[in-house]
C-alpha cells in the first residue's frame, strides 16, 4: 500500500475506531437487551465502513462492495432473529433486563 | 480526505455516541438510522454505490423498522423507573465520551496524518460481475442465511395450541 493510501486508511480508521468503541461500550455497559443489539449494529456498521475503505485504498472496491452486500444481508437476518428472541424473552419475563434472565442459571 | 469527508465522519461519530447515550430507546433507534444514513453518504463518496444503496434501504430502512416495531411491542417504563434508571445510566455511561476523547488524543499524539484529497478509486471490475461470477458461493450462503432467518422468526412467533 502506498503512503497516500495508507494516510487515507488511517484517517478513516481513526473515526471508525470511535464508532467501534461506542458500539462495544454499549454492549458492555447496558443491561437492556434492545440496547445490546443496537450496540451490535453499531459494531457491524463500523466493520462495514472499514471494509469499504479497505477496498477503496487497495483498488478492490468491487470486491469490497460484494462483501458488504453479503454482510448487510447477514446483519439484517441476525437483527430480525435477535428482535424475535428479545420479544419472546419479554413475553416470558415481562422485562428486558439481562440481569433478570436467570432461568438457565446452572 | 476533504473537509466534507471529515465533517461526515465527525457526524457519524456524534450520531453513534448519541445513539448510545440517549435515554429513550426510540431516539436510540433513530440515532442508529442517522448513523447509517451518514455512512451511506460516505460510501457514495468512496465510489461504492451498490453497497451504499443496500446500506440505505436495508440498514436505514428495514432494520430501523424492525427496531421500532420491537420497541412498540414492549411496555414503556413508569416515571419512577425512568428516574431510577437515569441515575444508574449517568454513572455507567459517562465513561464513553471520556474514552472517545482519550482515544482521539492518543491518535493525535501518534500524529496520524490526514491526506488532503481522495484519489479516484479504480475498480477491478463491476461489483455486479464480482458478485455473480467470482463470488457465487456467497449468494448460496446468503440464501441459506435468509431462509434460516425466516424459519427462525416463524418458529419464535409460532402460536402454541391451547389444549
Amino acid at each position: 500500500m502506498i503512503a497516500a493510501n495508507w494516510q487515507i486508511f488511517t484517517g478513516f480508521a481513526f473515526f471508525i475506531i470511535m464508532v467501534f468503541i461506542a458500539g462495544f461500550y454499549c454492549i458492555l455497559v447496558t443491561r437492556n437487551l434492545i440496547r445490546v443489539i443496537i450496540g451490535l449494529e453499531l459494531l457491524t456498521k463500523a466493520v462495514t465502513l472499514l471494509i469499504i475503505v479497505s477496498g477503496y485504498v487497495t483498488d478492490r472496491i468491487a470486491l469490497a462492495q460484494s462483501l458488504v452486500i453479503t454482510l448487510i444481508i447477514i446483519e439484517v437476518v441476525v437483527m430480525a432473529v435477535a428482535a424475535g428472541v428479545i420479544l419472546s424473552i419479554y413475553r416470558h419475563n415481562e422485562s428486558l433486563a439481562s440481569s433478570k434472565l436467570t432461568d438457565l442459571k446452572g | 480526505m476533504t473537509i466534507i469527508d471529515s465533517m461526515l465522519l465527525t457526524a457519524m461519530v456524534v450520531a453513534a455516541i448519541w445513539t448510545v447515550m440517549t435515554r429513550s430507546l426510540l431516539k436510540s433507534a433513530i440515532g442508529l438510522a442517522l448513523t447509517s444514513a451518514v455512512i451511506t453518504i460516505i460510501m457514495f463518496r468512496l465510489n461504492s454505490p451498490f453497497a451504499a444503496v443496500f446500506e440505505l434501504s436495508v440498514c436505514t430502512g428495514l432494520i430501523t423498522a424492525v427496531f421500532i416495531s420491537t420497541i412498540s411491542l414492549v411496555k414503556p417504563l413508569t416515571h419512577k423507573q425512568i428516574v431510577q434508571l437515569s441515575k444508574d445510566r449517568i454513572k455507567r455511561f459517562w465513561y464513553l465520551p471520556a474514552t472517545v476523547i482519550v482515544v482521539g488524543i492518543v491518535f493525535i499524539y501518534l500524529k496520524i496524518q490526514m491526506p488532503l484529497s481522495l484519489f479516484a478509486g479504480q475498480a477491478e471490475g463491476n461489483a455486479r460481475d464480482v458478485l455473480w461470477n467470482s463470488r457465487q458461493l456467497d449468494l448460496f450462503g446468503q440464501i441459506a442465511v435468509l431462509l434460516a432467518g425466516v424459519f427462525g422468526v416463524v418458529i419464535l412467533f409460532k402460536e402454541t395450541k391451547k389444549k
